[in-house]
């Protein structure tokens, strides 16, 4: 019942921002706070909450469309919690961002970002595919009208590539989904779509290489992966910034959430065939990635260019299936979500006040803008991995667990920690060291961070150097859900007859 | 056969149909009132969809030897005597200031109503002609209906003509076809068909007379490549007459065309099978593929349900491979959806257009959102169930024809399917995009016409049918199940 309201808290609270529009054009982002604020509150609940026994924290079943099976099953655990606190915390925050920079139709902006939120808590915590399948198309449509109304120059073309490729490519799952369906209904004569039955559904090798395809690909297009990751530098550079910090924050960790919940477990054994194939378009993507990033002059495709690369760190530890791998998996995600929120807050702050994403147009910006720049200096410094904050310790652990399974394929990801440092300090010469130049844009209103901005920066500080120095309070919480998992897809193995 | 009063009881609705024309009729000869004619149509559309409504539950019966009166047709009749009632109602504004005579576009929709039930209720030839003549014919009018009025919104005289023409050579295929069957087996029923493969004649025979009877099929239903017809005879026709034909016309054909292949068991021979197959790829493609370059809303709402109707034809086509109703329900289904999406879409352009002026092009959209937010999210909530999304209706139809797809593993059709689905997503989401722009320009929406508040109230029940059972079909897909075991 509790995730219920947790979703439905958001649905009404969007609905009720709109609505405040009318009153004052103002009400809506507090109302939306607000909405954020109580969901943060009541997970909170959920963090605290002991498991009796089963890895499930809570859970809720219901018959929706009997005639298939489909029922409405919403279900938490340590993993759908981290994940759950990590959407709110970062809602919070993207509304903060949001709070001076929209100023048209604010009530709608309000309502699609709290209906994102709501799709997004919704898939983490579905555990019918069906229920699945439709928080995921959910989560897409507020998104597109966030994109396609606040945007930048380019939003047309960014928010139509976005939605374009996530609605395809699930549409591939969606197959796959009915594929699965169908099996069990030949294999047990009814038709469901609950994970816990389809988790049974033995099929050939062959067809299970084929539905699994169609899950990794939906889900390796949302994390971004090479090769299906072009859409991603477009819409997060057009996005208005709260919709970056929720797109790269939380929207892209749903890709890897799918992966660890759903692509491995039902198909264990064509997952660990596929493999290999899944750890090299991870290093790719870090590797690839990292280079292209370095080489742009738009701030934000450049942060976003290492939002793939740092997602290749979870896509090799999640393909390596053990439990450090995953547990680095997980850290990377937390880590990456609070980082790359910020790197975006950071470059939309800039946008907001230069009014250009161009690097080349900036220079020197620490004279003028000291908290800002320490504060950019901070969040570069997570990115590239420093120790001490959330995002080493997540890589640490990806590659520590990838080693076990590939020892080249490790090694060349490991590379990708350097170029990590590269592009990372590369943005804070170009940008903030040097000549302070403003000879390209109007630097009237280059004012430095609020205390307003100082405490969103300051919360993801911490957050960040909590991660780093004690790992083990969020690892705690996953361990159980990826240990099950762990033990899960052996048993399914061994079932299957197969090897892990 | 002594036909006695009860067996003509189950043409109960049918027989309400045809009093409404006809008291129509005594109207407009009596004292030409428009409003009245409206209120007398609406309200025998009305009466014979609830007595349909009534009648679900305990007919089942064979009328004469070409009605077939069971639950799925009289589904069919409540679907279409509803659109009818639909379509009476967002016609009324619309032609309120035609300076011509208005009163019989009423007697023409009521009559092509009677053709849509016989159509949707037979399983013989002759009633299959008869239906579709007269809907055709009603059709023709109501295409043309505005061309003498001074300020004719678009082209109507060239659409009807060209509607004309071709759909007459269609229905001579079509009888041609008929003919042969007849020819062989003395019987004009559709289960005659089964009978066919006449010793000394081969399967090729039989292959003639189905192509041509399904040739003429699916020039009424726009499937590619017998689709060349749609978009100008959408764009020409006055709205009404356009979101009539895209609805019932294609709904019932439909239901012609689904009885004829289970009943004759026409995709049995492997040709066939081919050719559907074909006729399926080509359809989806070209629908979808044609859409992207119109900025006609009518054309591209033309080409988009050629689209529809090759997703409908891949679940017809799966419906030979797989056991079970699980074909006719994805059919039944998505024909429902999509009825009820088609009378949304252009029910939305309607009640902002009139006789003197139509609002067809997408430019004319821009910024809708801001200006008239319930209209514009009226259009959205269509535009996106048209493409499939979540939340709506059109959603749990696509759903419906995957599993089809699935169980009966057409994979190179289900490729196509999502290909074309996906290029779909571009032309739908262009509108929606067009809508949420700023809006520039302040020309006032409607002139001439009057504001209808039946036409919004009709819109919002549509709109609320789409969410409603976008997120909670079970109702409608039970009814489905429970309708579909008569095929």
């Amino acid at each position: 019942m509790i995730l219920l309201i947790l979703i439905s808290i958001l649905f009404f609270g969007g609905v009720l921002a709109w609505l405040s529009e009318g009153l004052d054009s103002r009400f809506p982002r507090v109302v939306a706070l607000a909405a954020v604020v109580i969901d943060l509150l009541v997970m909170m609940a959920l963090v605290g909450a002991d498991a009796e026994g089963s890895a499930w924290i809570v859970q809720l079943n219901a018959q929706w469309i009997p005639r298939f099976g489909i029922s409405f099953h919403l279900a938490a655990d340590g993993l759908s919690v981290l994940m759950m606190v990590l959407t709110a915390f970062l809602g919070a925050i993207a509304i903060g961002a949001a709070w001076d920079e929209i100023t048209e139709r604010t009530g709608f902006f309000y309502f699609n970002l709290l209906w994102t939120l709501a799709g997004v808590i919704g898939v983490f915590t579905a555990l019918d595919l069906f229920l699945f399948f439709f928080f995921w198309e959910v989560m897409l449509i507020p998104m597109y009208f966030i994109i396609a109304i606040w945007g930048h120059e380019n939003k047309n073309y960014a928010a139509m590539k976005f939605f374009i490729f996530t609605q395809v490519t699930g549409m591939l799952m969606l197959i796959s989904i009915l594929a699965l369906a169908y099996f069990h209904y030949i294999q047990f004569g009814w038709f469901s779509f609950d994970y816990f039955d389809l988790l049974k559904v033995s099929t050939s090798s062959a067809i299970e290489m084929w539905i699994m395809l169609g899950f990794f690909v939906a889900f390796s297009t949302k994390l971004p992966s090479f090769p299906f990751h072009s859409w991603l530098p477009d819409a997060h550079s057009q996005a208005p910034t709260a919709g970056s910090v929720i797109l790269a924050g939380v929207l892209l960790k749903t890709g890897a959430y799918g992966l660890i919940r759903f692509a491995v477990p039902l198909f264990p054994q064509a997952s660990m065939e596929f493999a290999p194939v899944a750890m090299t378009l991870a290093v790719i993507s870090i590797l690839y990635c990292a280079k292209v990033a370095f080489a742009q002059t738009d701030i934000k495709r450049l942060i976003a260019y290492t939002s793939v690369s740092h997602m290749g760190f979870v896509m090799l530890g999640i393909y390596a299936w053990n439990e450090q791998a995953l547990q680095g998996a997980v850290m990377t995600m937390l880590a990456h979500g609070l980082s790359a929120a910020a790197l975006f807050m950071l470059a939309g702050g800039l946008q907001h006040r230069i009014h250009t994403r161009d690097m080349d147009h900036m220079g020197g910006f620490w004279a003028k803008v000291p908290r800002l720049s320490f504060v950019a200096l901070f969040f570069s410094i997570a990115a590239l991995g420093m120790p001490g904050l959330g995002n080493f310790v997540g890589e640490f652990l990806a590659l520590l667990g990838a080693f076990k399974a590939s020892i080249g394929l490790t090694v060349a990801a490991a590379f990708g920690l350097i170029f990590a440092s590269v592009y990372s300090l590369w943005v804070i010469q170009k940008v903030f060291h040097g000549a302070y130049r403003n000879t390209d844009f109007d630097d009237a209103h280059l004012h430095d961070l609020s205390r307003r901005e100082m405490f969103y920066f300051g919360a993801m500080m911490i957050g960040l150097i909590w991660m780093g120095m004690y790992p083990q309070s969020f690892l705690d919480l996953s361990s159980t859900t990826l240990n099950n998992l762990l033990s899960e897809t052996g048993q399914l193995l061994f079932v299957q007859g197969g090897e892990l | 056969m002594i036909t006695s009063f009860d067996d003509l009881l189950p043409l109960l609705p049918l027989l309400i149909v045809t009093a409404t024309s006809v008291a129509a009729m005594l109207m407009i000869g009596i004292r030409r009132s428009y409003i009245a004619t409206g209120t007398i149509t609406i309200t025998g559309l009305l009466a014979a969809t609830l007595v349909a409504v009534s009648m679900m539950d305990w007919t089942n019966q064979q009328v004469t030897p070409l009605l077939i009166i069971d639950q799925y047709s009289l589904l069919f009749t409540v679907v279409v005597c509803a659109a009818a009632m639909i379509l009476a109602v967002l016609s009324f504004p619309y032609f309120f200031e035609l300076d011509d005579q208005k009163e019989e576009y009423f007697l023409l929709l009521s009559v092509a109503t009677i053709g849509a039930i016989v159509m949707v209720s037979s399983n013989h030839f002759v009633s299959t002609v008869l239906g579709l003549e007269t809907l055709s014919m009603s059709l023709y009018g109501m295409i043309a209906y505005p061309l003498h009025s001074a300020k004719a919104a678009k082209f109507p005289l060239e659409a009807s003509v060209k509607y004309l023409i071709l759909s007459a050579a269609a229905s001579g295929f079509m009888l041609f076809g008929m003919a042969l069957i007849y020819a062989q087996t003395g019987t004009l029923s559709f289960a005659s068909v089964t009978e066919l493969p006449v010793a000394g004649l081969g399967d090729g025979y039989t292959i003639v007379a189905l192509l041509m009877v399904v040739s003429g099929m699916a020039f009424k239903l726009s499937l590619a490549p017998f689709h060349m017809w749609t978009p100008d005879v959408y764009e020409g026709a006055p709205l009404p007459a356009t979101a009539y034909l895209a609805t019932i016309g294609k709904a019932a054909m439909f239901v012609v065309l689904l009885r004829f292949v289970r009943i004759s068991d026409a995709l049995s021979l492997d040709s066939m099978l081919t050719i559907f197959t074909l006729l399926a790829a080509a359809s989806m493609l070209a629908g979808n593929l044609l859409a992207l370059l119109q900025d006609n809303l009518k054309r591209i709402l033309a080409y988009s349900s050629i689209a529809h109707m090759g997703y409908l034809l891949l679940a017809l086509i799966a419906g030979h491979y797989v056991t079970g109703t699980i074909a006719v329900e994805s059919i039944t289904f998505y024909l429902i959806a999509y009825v009820i999406m088609s009378l949304g879409a252009f029910g939305v352009a309607s009640v902002i257009s009139s006789s003197e002026k139509e609002f067809d092009s997408i430019k004319e959209y821009r910024g809708l959102f801001w200006r008239n937010p319930l209209l514009a999210t009226t259009f959205i909530a269509m535009l996106l169930s048209l493409a499939g999304i979540p939340l709506t209706i059109g959603f749990i139809g696509k759903f419906y024809i995957f599993l089809s797809g699935v169980e009966a593993g057409l994979w190179m059709l289900l490729a196509v399917l999502v290909l074309g689905s996906g290029i779909g997503l571009y032309y739908y989401l262009r509108i929606v995009y067009r809508m949420l722009m700023p809006e520039k320009h302040t020309l006032p929406y409607r002139i001439g016409g009057v504001e209808g508040v039946s036409s919004y109230a009709v819109l919002a029940i549509l709109l609320f049918l789409l969410l409603m059972f976008g997120v909670y079909p079970a109702p409608i897909m039970s009814i489905v199940a429970t309708a579909s075991a008569f095929i």
